[in-house]
């Protein structure tokens, strides 16, 4: 694929289409106050896939994501997530997203326990603390559970955060920069945690170019003006078209 | 009603840990019941004047906790953490009720004796005044609750709480100091009107939880 082609706007062609999608994005645009954020974002997303968001700062991805989880509503287009169309239709995805933001969402007076366990409540899981200190165990935070979550480290708040997000087992998990403050060993542990699994379908938003696509089968990348630049398969776009939208910054 | 007791747990136990609004209402009500002993140059209190001095001073301690009681959830994700899960937003709603409700409770069992001392107040009418005193904090809280959600995502929020509160408050005022005149009255306490006025406050109590009820999940969306 040249460098032209990656650039030009595209709709979600040769995107996965039919009642197996999980995400569904249909010409979404999200403003703030008179200026578009996002604009004329398409793109579909098949169970069991990985959909990675590339893009320089201020090009929407976390807005995107916000959108997907349903903490936000487009200002236009149609959204639909798990079958429920939103914003309508939020309350039928709720629960069934696990979502990692730039927030780790997690009490600073509450430990480690103490927010999992209010989150286990919020969702509905009955007798959590075995799933608790199994995600405590695997995230190496076995030691710190009981520590008050303003005490910890950017790290160990990552991990906790990643917990949290998990300790539902969502169908459909947002991963906003998940390898964010963690140490090389600590990126290995979050990257069992949250890799591909049977049944769990992944939105990543990275600035890790070639990593995001090696993990991808969909990619949306998008322009520092929120415009669409490639909407569609991993293998449709190379890591250089890729970073072209960083202005050459990237290597 | 799992939703509802878990946000009432987790923020009363982070007040148990921070102690960051109750003992700073207590503190506020007690200098305040001194700022009026002296300012009024009085000894001793009854019937309106009493009752003016409480209920004012109650309200104000009160806007201090209504204040923070979404502070948490503004600067810690605490609203995004309840949208994200299956839960119904009137479960935030009654859980930051219930917890304003206990706090003011709590403030009252400190100030309420201090006042009593401070003006020498009859012991006879206080216990009435607690079922007076319990409608009333039920009125300032579910308003509190209200206002509350609207103003924390504004930058003017300290600003925005009390001017919206007020004027919303302005009727239990009205029937709580009504209710508890008669019972802090110098020749004890008197029951005339007192249901009249009960049964106002918990009108009103009703018409806001309804109120609540019927908004809240619209005041949490984007």
């Amino acid at each position: 694929m040249n460098m032209e082609s990656a650039l030009e706007p595209s709709t979600a062609a040769g995107t996965h289409r039919g009642p197996e999608a999980v995400i569904a994005l249909t010409g979404v645009r999200r403003d703030y106050g008179e200026r578009p954020v996002v604009s004329d974002v398409s793109i579909e997303l098949a169970a069991g896939q990985t959909l990675t968001v590339l893009g320089p700062n201020g090009a929407g991805k976390t807005t995107v994501l916000r959108i997907l989880a349903t903490l936000l509503r487009p200002s236009a287009g149609g959204v639909t997530v798990l079958g429920a169309r939103l914003p309508r239709e939020a309350w039928k995805a709720r629960g069934r997203i696990g979502y990692l933001g730039h927030q780790p969402l997690l009490y600073r007076e509450l430990t480690v326990r103490e927010n999992l366990g209010l989150n286990a409540r919020l969702h509905g899981i009955e007798r959590p603390e075995a799933r608790i200190e199994e995600l405590i165990g695997r995230a190496g935070l076995a030691r710190r559970g009981g520590e008050l979550v303003r005490n910890l480290s950017a790290g160990m708040l990552q991990r906790a955060a990643i917990c949290r997000a998990l300790l539902h087992e969502p169908e459909l998990l947002l991963l906003d920069e998940p390898r964010s403050h963690l140490d090389p060993a600590a990126g290995v542990i979050v990257d069992e945690l949250l890799g591909p699994e049977p049944g769990r379908s992944r939105v990543l938003v990275t600035h890790a170019v070639e990593a995001g696509l090696a993990e991808a089968d969909q990619v949306l990348l998008l322009r520092a003006d929120g415009i669409v630049a490639h909407a569609g398969p991993a293998a449709a776009l190379s890591p250089g078209d890729a970073r072209a939208v960083y202005g050459g910054a990237v290597r | 009603m799992s939703a509802f007791r878990a946000i009432l747990a987790k923020d009363l136990r982070t007040e148990l840990r921070t102690l960051e609004s109750v003992p700073a209402m207590a503190l506020f009500a007690a200098t305040t019941f001194v700022l009026f002993r002296f300012g009024l140059d009085r000894t001793a209190l009854e019937g309106s004047l009493a009752a003016g001095v409480l209920l004012a001073t109650v309200l104000f301690a009160a806007i201090l906790a209504i204040n923070r009681v979404f502070v948490a959830e503004r600067e810690q994700g605490g609203f995004d953490v309840i949208r994200l899960a299956p839960v119904d937003g009137t479960s935030l709603f009654a859980a930051k009720v219930c917890v304003l409700a206990i706090y003011l409770l709590a403030l009252e069992l400190i100030a309420v004796p201090v006042f009593a001392i401070l003006f020498a107040v009859g012991a006879a009418g206080l216990a009435p005044l607690a079922a007076v005193l319990v409608l009333a904090d039920f009125g300032l809280a579910t308003v509190g609750a209200l206002v509350s959600s609207i103003a924390v995502n504004s930058r003017a929020r300290d600003l925005i709480a009390p001017l919206l509160l007020l004027p919303l408050l302005v009727p239990v005022m009205i029937a709580a100091a009504g209710a508890a005149e008669p019972l802090l009255a110098a020749g004890g306490p008197a029951y005339g009107e007192f249901g009249q006025w009960m049964a106002i406050l918990a009108l009103y109590d009703l018409v806001f939880v309804a109120v609540g009820y019927a908004v809240y999940d619209f005041l949490l969306e984007d």
